[in-house]
């Protein structure tokens, strides 16, 4: 882990993901995009059919989340990460897209890490299960697509300072394979 | 016989529970469930940042013991995904439940609970259809009978990172006590940084298919701080939550010392055939709330 504690803005530019290793830990502010397993199958199918995605995904960030409805006041409900790699199937296209990153938790499959590394873009994790203090960071939430998919609608969110860990960078180093060699004990 | 009166049947001894008392225990147990966790696993919590080596994973537990604080303070979920519920109900056999039907009653609870508790609707009626039934109905509902005039409910919402990384094994009864152990650490090994790490294990051995998946979700709900009363299963437990910890997988699967914070196993008979064994695992928000009604 970098000794330096980050700050960067999303949407993302290359020169930020450049910049990006396996490893730091991060803060994220500005907008950036909701979609999990029912939304990514409908950018799937509108694609198919030549259509255009819900948002510019260029340079923009995904966060896996399907949060908790808000209470009375609130932007948003409970918000952590999704596992990632139910939407591994549908990524490698995103990226190709111009998805720049992703927030998740959990492993990605080889095709994505390729993917990242090809197009120069970057896979966070936030922490599972702190739902809570995570929608903290979260300022504005609003649905702008897909809105019968409830908890799995595409939302726009801002979010200032947003914790965030780089798992797989630009080159491809994965932080949970690294990470775990070091206190693995046979 | 001479004696007349023995023939004659004893009145049946009947305790009458109005379901709408089942509705209304069930709907404040979803809510407390999914907001404050019991006092074990908080105390697993604060003890696992104290023991963790890694520095990252330390600070991982510290976020997630504040997430803890603020999701009561607040009442935000601790976490977003709020579960399918899963609801035990050990009945006792001398219980008649009136003013409705018992399982309508059960997901009437659930219903309401979901929906005035701002939780997150999580299930779809179908599981290739998938439309969402927007009151995260229906449960779950595991029914037992037992002696007595008392219900006792358990509510656990499952959430499903770490579902989806649960196995079921159907050994071999060649395969013994090691067998048991491969299988353990294979499934938390490759549940890793998936199954939102430190885990709790829950172990069923033994039985049927069925029968050690069911005892490996009742074992989740045991306290973690309470180790089997078999001594031999003790055992197996500590032995493997220092291998599971050995794993080097940590808080947030991002390496560290604290994978898991407990392995709680239940066994059963089973068939001369067969050694089955389930490992459901559970992430570090191991929510069951209970009441005995």
């Amino acid at each position: 882990m970098s000794s330096m504690d980050n700050k960067i803005n999303a949407p993302l530019d290359e020169k930020t993901t450049e910049n990006l290793k396996s490893g730091d830990y991060v803060y994220i502010t500005g907008t950036i995009y909701t979609a999990r397993d029912a939304a990514h199958k409908r950018m799937q199918e509108a694609l198919e059919k030549g259509e255009e995605l819900p948002f510019d995904i260029k340079n923009n960030v995904i966060y896996y989340l399907g949060p908790s409805p808000a209470r009375e006041g609130r932007p948003i409900g409970s918000a952590g990460p999704t596992t990632a790699s139910r939407m591994d199937k549908y990524t490698p296209q995103l990226l190709d897209l111009g998805l720049k990153g992703m927030i998740g938790k959990g492993k990605r499959s080889a095709e994505v890490k390729k993917s990242i590394i090809k197009n120069k873009a970057v896979y966070f994790a936030a922490v599972g299960g702190a739902g809570a203090i995570l929608s903290k960071c979260i300022k504005s939430s609003e649905v702008i697509a897909y809105e019968d998919l409830g908890t799995e609608a595409i939302r726009k969110l801002y979010v200032e300072d947003l914790p965030v860990i780089v798992i797989i960078d630009k080159e491809g180093n994965d932080l949970y394979e690294t990470a775990v060699l070091k206190y693995k004990k046979d | 016989m001479t004696n007349g009166q023995a023939n004659k049947p004893k009145a049946a001894y009947m305790r009458e529970i109005d379901v709408s008392t089942i509705t209304e225990n069930i709907r404040d147990m979803c809510i407390e469930a999914v907001h404050y966790l019991s006092d074990d696993m908080k105390q697993a919590l604060y003890d696992g940042e104290k023991n963790e080596r890694s520095p990252l994973g330390k600070q991982i537990l510290c976020q997630l013991e504040e997430n803890l604080d603020i999701a009561g303070k607040d009442m935000i979920p601790i976490c977003q995904d709020t579960g399918m519920a899963v609801i035990f109900m050990d009945i006792g056999q001398d219980v008649h439940f009136t003013g409705g039907i018992l399982e309508d009653a059960v997901n009437e609870g659930v219903r309401s609970g979901y929906v005035e508790g701002f939780l997150r609707k999580s299930v779809v009626s179908d599981p290739i259809i998938r439309k969402n039934t927007n009151d995260n109905t229906p449960a779950v509902i595991h029914y037992n009978m037992i002696p007595g005039d008392r219900v006792k409910i358990t509510v656990a919402p499952k959430g499903f990172g770490s579902e989806n990384m649960s196995r079921i094994f159907m050994l071999k009864p060649a395969d013994g006590i090691d067998g048991v152990k491969k299988a353990i650490l294979s499934a938390v090994s490759d549940a890793g940084p998936n199954a939102c790490p430190p885990m709790v294990i829950g172990v069923g051995i033994g039985g049927t298919f069925e029968k050690c998946a069911l005892l490996a979700k009742k074992a989740l709900t045991r306290p973690i701080d309470k180790r089997s009363d078999v001594g031999y299963i003790a055992d197996l437990e500590e032995e493997m939550l220092k291998k599971i910890n050995d794993l080097g997988i940590g808080p947030g699967g991002l390496g560290g010392t604290v994978t898991a914070f407990a392995v709680n196993i239940e066994t059963y008979a089973t068939h001369i055939a067969g050694l089955p064994v389930a490992v459901n695992i559970c992430c570090h928000v191991n929510r069951h709330s209970s009441r005995e009604i």
